[in-house]
């Protein structure tokens, strides 16, 4: 059994090590998605949680106890195609590899199934083609 | 050797040999370039990138009663328009903000809307809110004006640009440890990422690198309709560094441009968000270029491969102007999705769309071949290489307690 979470630490609780709690107090496998240090110094992490379901909600009560905010991964990205131009601008930027041109058309494509919601290609679209669906 | 006009003849009888600028790369690949020379009459270029240097004027016709709006202030949809003209005329610029945008104050902003948007959603038909105020005149007695105008009831909106087109651009890196925001987009730390802006092969400035057919009158596709070189563009630059090919290895020779927004189609004029640097309008552009000798069609068929650009920095080395250089790639190596730069491999994105270049080269080619764009003979041309004409940095002069220039 897994879940997908979106953690957000506050600057507070960045340098503390929370995660590795959830393997030794609850027994949890967890595998890191994403992981980001904002400039303000607020921790994001998108991480993948696999074990005993009674334990995940035990772990997830324990880390908002803690102060983390903490959010399922609900949230998906969608391409609204007509606003797409195919510039590429979104390509590079994207941390697991959800988007790629395809070299005959030269078309930007995006696969919602590698997507992490991570919401990067949205700042990096110059005509907003990309939106958030929460 | 052919004449403009020569080729004009053929596209009326409909015998006119029309190719874009990767088939002809194919084509001398092929036949070679003194026998494609021989046979193709014009080659067809495309680019569609985020151009700044870009504004809409619009006579938006008299009220009743009249009201004057230069000297006045005028907004549209909430973004500001220069009020610097006559009664009714205005200019609105690509990367013009409303006042109340927060811009980069909680850094980096998000520009959702801007100048670029209002003149996209103008050519999209739709209506747009102008909000004015003038001091009021005996001729011109109203000091308040709020209306919604459509671009089909306004008298002339021509879309002005005084830089387009340039003929190669930058490639930008971050060399820094923060991810920056810039006009070439998002740049990732320590070479995260390289980001270009120009449809290389197919880039029309590229095609005829010394602009020996395209000047003043050349009529182009613009935005989707037709329109006319109307300048050389600012900062342009025809002295810069060239390779063997005569194709430049930096920014060089530039482009402003006239038409009618009334003729443009949406999909060709965009406007664009910058994350943290801005709003801008992205342009369709496509130029014609005869196949007028055999040179012409050597250098129209230079493909990617043989189109350099400069690497650089743009956490220090660009906005401080040292004018470092890290490297030189060329376009195919950018559009492979990887280059590399000190030893380091590293992703390309582009923010000029390649796909839209190829549909603009084909879209022109097909108004040629349908005998509804001829060529133009210039009417005189840009300074070239040999004029000394190039590209000044700002030299400042201080101002000085008594305000007196020196």
């Amino acid at each position: 059994m897994g879940k997908k979470l979106v953690l957000n630490f506050p600057s507070s609780l960045v340098d503390k090590p929370i995660i590795s709690s959830l393997v030794r107090e609850f027994n949890l496998d967890f595998n890191i998605l994403k992981a980001y240090v904002t400039p303000e110094e607020e921790g994001n992490l998108v991480l993948e949680l696999t074990g005993d379901e009674g334990k995940i909600g035990s772990a997830i009560r324990h880390l908002k106890g803690l102060g983390v905010k903490v959010e399922l991964l609900s949230k998906e990205v969608e391409m609204i195609r007509e606003r797409c131009t195919d510039c590429t601008a979104c390509i590079p930027q994207c941390p697991v590899g959800a988007l790629w041109m395809d070299k005959d058309s030269f078309q930007v494509k995006f696969s919602s199934e590698k997507c992490i919601a991570c919401g990067i290609c949205l700042k990096a679209c110059p005509t907003r083609a990309m939106v958030l669906r929460i | 050797m052919k004449t403009i006009a020569e080729i004009n003849e053929k596209i009326k009888t409909g015998k006119a040999v029309v190719v874009t600028a990767e088939e002809l790369i194919e084509l001398c690949r092929e036949k070679g370039v003194k026998k494609t020379a021989s046979q193709v009459d014009v080659v067809t270029t495309g680019t569609f990138g985020p151009m700044c240097s870009s504004g809409l004027f619009l006579n938006i016709g008299h009220s009743r009663p009249r009201i004057k709006l230069g000297g006045g202030r005028i907004t549209l949809n909430g973004v500001p328009a220069y009020a610097g003209l006559a009664a009714v005329d205005l200019y609105i610029g690509a990367t013009a903000l409303p006042d109340d945008d927060p811009r980069n104050s909680l850094h980096p902003g998000n520009f959702t809307y801007g100048g670029g948007h209002v003149i996209e959603e103008l050519v999209s038909g739709k209506d747009v809110k102008l909000e004015a105020i003038g001091y009021g005149t005996d001729c011109y007695p109203r000091k308040k004006l709020a209306t919604w105008i459509n671009l089909k009831d306004v008298n002339e909106a021509i879309l002005f640009n005084p830089r387009n087109c340039y003929q190669n651009y930058n490639v930008a890196v971050n060399l820094s440890k923060k991810t920056i925001y810039t006009y070439m987009g998002i740049l990732k730390p320590e070479l995260g990422n390289a980001n270009y802006c120009s449809a290389g092969q197919l880039s029309p400035l590229l095609k005829d690198p010394y602009l020996k057919t395209i000047g003043f009158g050349t009529r182009i596709f613009f935005g989707g309709g037709p329109g006319y070189v109307a300048w050389w563009g600012t900062q342009f630059n025809p002295s810069g560094k060239r390779k063997e090919n005569g194709i430049p290895c930096g920014g060089a020779a530039t482009l402003a441009l006239i038409g009618d927004l009334k003729a443009m189609k949406p999909e060709f004029v965009r406007g664009a968000s910058l994350v943290g640097y801005g709003v801008s309008l992205i342009v369709g552009i496509g130029i014609p270029i005869p196949i007028l000798n055999e040179e012409l069609c050597r250098q129209a068929a230079v493909p990617d491969g043989e189109i350099w650009a400069p690497v650089v920095d743009y956490s220090q080395d660009y906005p401080q102007s040292t004018g470092r250089v890290l490297g030189e790639v060329n376009y195919a190596q950018l559009k492979s999705g990887r280059i590399e730069i000190l030893g380091k491999t590293v992703p390309t994105g582009s923010l000029s769309s390649y796909r839209k270049a190829r549909e603009i080269a084909s879209l022109l080619k097909s108004w040629i071949l349908q005998k509804q764009f001829f060529l133009t003979q210039p009417i005189f041309f840009f300074p070239g290489p040999e004029s000394g004409y190039t590209f000044k940095m700002l030299k400042e002069k201080p101002v000085k307690q008594d305000n007196k220039p020196n």
